[in-house]
């Protein structure tokens, strides 16, 4: 244990922790868009491996980083389009849609990998980028300020989903088609479109997301994710709809993931402890919900298909 | 005619939609839609032994499907059957592992029991969560899932792996061969069919006579339908949404006995992933039930449709070299067009009354949007976990 406590290993780990929170942070930011005008979205997972795997085939094929970033995007949106149609036009139940837009991205992804690349190949990854100045602050410094552009980019989306939500008309608009759609609808503001962009946002960053997760590990293969997309949606609900509680949960998660990662490489915990230890950040996030569950309230108008009457 | 036509028309299409989407696939992968579909058909109806490997493969989603009928007909979900099929798969393993002299008359049903018993537990679980403390079950199931898998990991590779394994130093993670006595009877020679596929359909006609013949199923469905008048009535809804998703857990339960008890290697053993296991039947179960119309004697039939998709894709794969997991993305299209198909309908009639086809008097429009919904069919409405109860 006392290897654990030394600054340089704590750095490292929480460089780790940094970089392993940013995908949960992307596709959970854009969840909280999502859910904030009333749709749920629990097709991440799905969206984040067609992000990953689409993102991961463009830079086996060109090598280029930033058009696999744009791609893993594109897809997102597409399947934000998909969604948006099922459950903002068509009015189906958010719930089970999303798990039909999860089973179908996990079943694409796996199928498209296995027929187009086979064998899981590595690829370029994000390359470190050094902030001047910042990254010499000793251990803070490269922990901080010596991480990929996406890590950067996922953590200044932060302050941007503050200002979107809480400082614009459409930040006003999503959340009054969230609270109350019928009162929105009565001023004028369209449900329908605004949901559907909110939604737009949502898959995108999804598609980020999965981007960011490939383009860091630099190796793709089926169901790659594990549930990540699962867990992000879990964190809108553990930071209470809002983008700092939520980017608090992602750095939770990815900081307990990078300990238990660093126990294990240093025999602190034994091989079959770190299951049991990987078991917490799944059973910490059902202890914040039920603590949380009679405090804070969701989006009034959550999972509620609009119709006008 | 033309509006009962398009009434007709939207669930048909959704399954045409599906098979040309499956084409499409096969085209853009350079393989013949006719040879892949008749190399699955062949896969999972050609011979005896392929159907019953059909019906072996449809097993747990027959029990989970029917499962998860009685959660949503109380209008709870249950994401949950992957955590609740390895629960029960670990508490029946635990119990054969310690009974294993016991008669296999005796062992059979025990071990199966078991299943029900650890199944019930995950399932009890998020039920009291969201009962007593308001956490929503889709979420707190979705991480039950996450936490169970581990779980798994941890005793196959430690307390449960079979000692050979760490003598030899290959740590493969697995129980060591399960008792002889426990395993599901044979039913047919030459052929994988065992007693599970028979124990799965009385299980989900068990679930019907449950859901629609007793006093029990009548609560959880009044419940299920308005939560506010089923209390008005007298009737305990925390209690009844526990029990739902229990009972829902205990039949995923059952379906995990019956994958270890009825598996060629007669032992549990993980790949460290949940679907490694469970083949993803815990989320495949809500295709069939879905398709089922949420009925769990549907659910048998359903389930089999799907079996066959699993078993047909397997032979896709060997002969025209196509992904199995085709099957997995057909299986989320079918979820996709069975929520979508009903609404559609609606929205279909009334893109036409704007359009003027239908005369406007008789029409959805005016009566708002429920009444659209009318002759939908089985299905009901689908369940909607936080509508009017403020779950987190």
């Amino acid at each position: 244990m006392s290897d654990f406590f030394t600054l340089s290993v704590l750095a490292a780990t929480a460089a780790s922790g940094i970089r392993l929170a940013t995908p949960y942070l992307l596709a959970s930011l854009g969840e909280t868009v999502g859910q904030r005008s009333g749709v749920l979205n629990l097709g991440v997972d799905g969206v984040m491996l067609l992000g990953a795997f689409f993102s991961y085939w463009v830079v086996l094929e060109t090598g280029n980083l930033w058009l696999a970033v744009l791609v893993g995007v594109i897809v997102g949106l597409v399947m934000g389009l998909l969604y948006g149609f099922i459950t903002v036009v068509l009015n189906a139940t958010q719930g089970i849609s999303g798990i039909g837009i999860y089973i179908f991205g996990l079943g694409l992804s796996d199928l498209l990998f296995r027929r187009q690349v086979g064998t899981p190949k590595p690829v370029r990854r994000l390359p470190d980028v050094d902030i001047p100045l910042l990254s010499d602050i000793p251990h803070l410094g490269p922990a901080l300020f010596q991480r990929n552009l996406l890590t950067y980019l996922a953590f200044l989306l932060v302050p941007a989903t503050v200002l979107l939500l809480g400082r614009t008309t459409f930040g006003l608009n999503i959340r009054s088609v969230g609270e109350n759609p019928g009162a929105a609808d009565s001023l004028g503001v369209s449900v329908e479109r605004t949901r559907f962009v909110a939604i737009l946002i949502a898959n995108s960053m999804a598609g980020l997301a999965g981007a960011a997760l490939v383009l860091q590990l630099g190796i793709f293969q089926p169901n790659l994710t594990q549930g990540m997309g699962f867990i992000a949606v879990a964190l809108v609900y553990f930071g209470a709809w809002r983008p700092i509680g939520v980017m608090g949960g992602a750095l939770l998660y990815g900081l307990v993931n990078a300990t238990v990662l660093q126990w294990k490489a240093l025999g602190i915990i034994p091989v079959s402890g770190s299951d049991l230890a990987a078991m917490a950040p799944a059973l910490l996030t059902i202890l914040a919900l039920v603590i949380l569950a009679r405090r804070v309230s969701a989006p009034a108008a959550l999972t509620r298909p609009f119709t006008r009457h | 005619m033309l509006k009962s036509l398009v009434g007709t028309l939207v669930p048909l299409l959704a399954a045409v939609v599906a098979l040309a989407f499956g084409a499409t696939m096969l085209l853009a992968l350079g393989a013949s839609p006719v040879e892949g579909f008749s190399a699955m058909f062949d896969g999972a109806f050609g011979s005896g032994s392929r159907i019953a490997a059909t019906a072996v493969k449809a097993t747990p989603l027959i029990l989970v499907g029917a499962g998860i009928t009685i959660a949503f007909r109380t209008n709870v979900i249950n994401i949950g059957g992957e955590s609740q099929i390895i629960a029960g798969a670990l508490l029946s393993t635990v119990v054969a592992l310690n009974l294993p002299n016991l008669p296999a008359i005796l062992l059979v049903p025990t071990v199966l029991m078991a299943g029900v018993v650890g199944g019930g537990i995950a399932g009890a679980i998020p039920g009291a969560l969201k009962a007593y403390a308001s956490v929503n079950e889709i979420l707190s199931t979705i991480m039950l899932n996450l936490v169970m898998v581990q779980f798994m990991n941890y005793l196959l590779r430690g307390p449960l792996i079979d000692p050979y394994e760490m003598e030899a130093g290959t740590r493969i993670p697995q129980t060591e061969r399960l008792s002889d006595n426990a395993m599901l009877p044979n039913l047919i020679d030459g052929t994988r069919l065992h007693l599970g596929v028979p124990v799965a359909i009385v299980a989900a006609v068990g679930a019907y006579l449950l859901l629609w013949r007793t006093p029990t199923g009548f609560r959880l469905r009044a419940v299920g339908h308005s939560a506010d008048a089923a209390r008005a009535a007298g009737m305990n809804v925390e209690r009844n949404i526990t029990l739902a998703l229990a009972l829902s857990g205990s039949l995923a339960g059952i379906a995990g006995a019956i994958l270890v008890f009825g598996s060629e290697g007669q032992r549990m053993v993980t790949d460290g992933s949940a679907a490694g296991f469970t083949g993803s039947a815990g989320f495949n179960g809500i295709v069939a039930a879905l398709f089922g119309g949420l009925h769990p004697l549907w659910t048998v039939p359903s389930a089999m449709l799907f079996g066959a998709l699993l078993t047909g894709a397997t032979q896709l794969q060997r002969v025209l070299q196509v992904p199995a997991a085709l099957a997995v993305a057909l299986n989320g299209i079918v979820v996709i067009f069975v929520v979508s198909s009903t609404p559609a309908r609606a929205w279909i009639q009334k893109s036409l009354t704007d359009a003027g086809l239908f005369n406007r008097r008789s029409d959805s429009r005016t009566k708002g949007p429920g009444s659209s919904r009318e002759g939908a069919g089985d299905l009901p409405d689908l369940p909607d976990s936080t509508e009017g109860s403020g779950d987190v």
